[in-house]
């Protein structure tokens, strides 16, 4: 019986994992707080290597990762009120989300 | 130290992409960055790889840092111009880490990769072949690197800066939010440690913020006083490290490269939860 791989993650260092990546196998979704989704540009088209960064409640800057080839973005947070920010060289654009435990999705448009 | 002895500029880097005797380094933990797409020119140096130990931790030893700087061809003599992803969190690790093995010449490209990519500047793929040279190192500069005992001697004495950001700081997260929450060090701050993340010194697009903002943001550092910066393993607080001694020109600046994750997991030593300071 071969156990399932788990995709790498960095947890000992601080680079961002590969955006795209299936979710490892060791995030544990009754604890952890995910907000996942897609940067679009403003004719629907995902965006990759947008940067987008978390803001907490207060505006603060808590981390930031760079979007994969299908635009996507994945950060783990706790539950509570976070703004998005993206940062594209076709604009930039905010979306704000209420996260609670598990995976919450959403999309940024940019302008 | 000042902004001009520290930094350069993306135009001035792509002026000088082919001056003689300078050599750009982007390091990164996460390399396919660079082999994405890099700076023309540009080696790579990686993170934990190249210059962490492979079994203790801690980083090369000086003959080992040698041996890397000499067969990437760097010479002693050669201006080195880091820059990297995650706002230059790891280049200004790097410039840290040149700067205690004692390189002469080294400086952070102002924004690292995101201005850099923002700007739609020249990215490539081609990896240069530079001939090996002969690096000598000095011994490690401990003046500016702080260990457990430093930082645990400095509560309620010393200027300690929490450069993580306000979730990990009063324990609410404890890595930063892109990463896995699980950890096994304990949550919180070192007390008396005053929270300011190290984002406060950087514009969106990554650049460091002006010499009179900067020196705003930190005005509550008691200069009469030796000061350590400390965050998760070290690198935001590199950053920190950079602003307040190599911008700002403030003396006595240590980073604690053991940082959380090293206080975090000690038996016995004061944690302080919640958004304040707390007692000593």
């Amino acid at each position: 019986m071969t156990a399932p791989t788990a995709a790498a993650t960095t947890a000992d260092g601080c680079a961002a994992p590969d955006q795209a990546a299936p979710l490892p196998a060791s995030v544990d979704l009754e604890k952890e707080t995910v907000i996942t989704g897609i940067v679009t540009a403003a004719t629907g088209e995902p965006v990759a290597g947008a940067y987008v960064r978390l803001l907490d409640r207060s505006g603060e800057f808590t981390a930031e990762v760079v979007t994969s080839p299908a635009g996507q973005f994945r950060f783990f947070a706790a539950p509570g009120t976070w703004t998005l920010r993206a940062l594209s060289r076709f604009g930039n654009g905010d979306a704000e989300v209420v996260a609670d435990r598990g995976v919450n999705q959403l999309s940024v448009t940019v302008s | 130290m000042s902004r001009e002895s520290a930094l350069v500029t993306a135009d001035w880097a792509e002026k000088n992409l082919n001056a003689p005797n300078v050599v750009f380094v982007e390091v990164d933990e996460d390399t396919t960055a660079y082999d994405g797409g890099h700076i023309p020119g540009a080696i790579k140096l990686d993170w934990k790889l190249d210059l962490q130990d492979p079994v203790r931790r801690d980083f090369v030893n000086k003959q080992q840092f040698e041996a890397l700087l000499s067969a990437r061809g760097i010479g002693n003599d050669d201006t080195v111009i880091l820059y990297g992803g995650n706002n230059n969190w790891f280049a200004a690790y790097a410039y840290w880490y040149f700067k205690l093995y004692g390189h002469g010449d080294v400086r952070l490209l102002d924004g690292g990769r995101k201005k850099w990519e923002l700007d739609a500047r020249p990215l490539v793929k081609d990896v240069p072949q530079r001939e090996p040279k002969s690096y000598t190192a000095q011994e490690q500069d401990l003046s500016i690197r702080a260990f457990r005992d430093d930082v645990v001697a400095a509560i309620g004495n010393n200027n300690l800066v929490d450069v993580r950001s306000p979730d990990e700081y009063a324990g609410r997260l404890l890595a930063p939010a892109h990463l896995p929450q699980e950890q096994a060090q304990r949550a919180g701050h070192i007390p008396t440690a005053v929270s300011v993340p190290w984002s406060k010194a950087a514009n969106e697009d990554g650049t460091f913020r002006s010499d009179a903002e900067l020196a705003d943001i930190y005005s509550f550092v008691d200069d009469s006083k030796p000061t350590i910066a400390y965050c998760r393993i070290g690198e935001r607080s590199s950053h920190t490290w950079f602003v307040l001694q190599e911008i700002l020109g403030k003396q006595n600046v240590k980073n604690y490269d053991g940082s959380w994750t090293e206080y975090g997991s000690l038996v016995g030593v004061p944690v302080a939860l919640g958004d304040e300071p707390g007692e000593a």
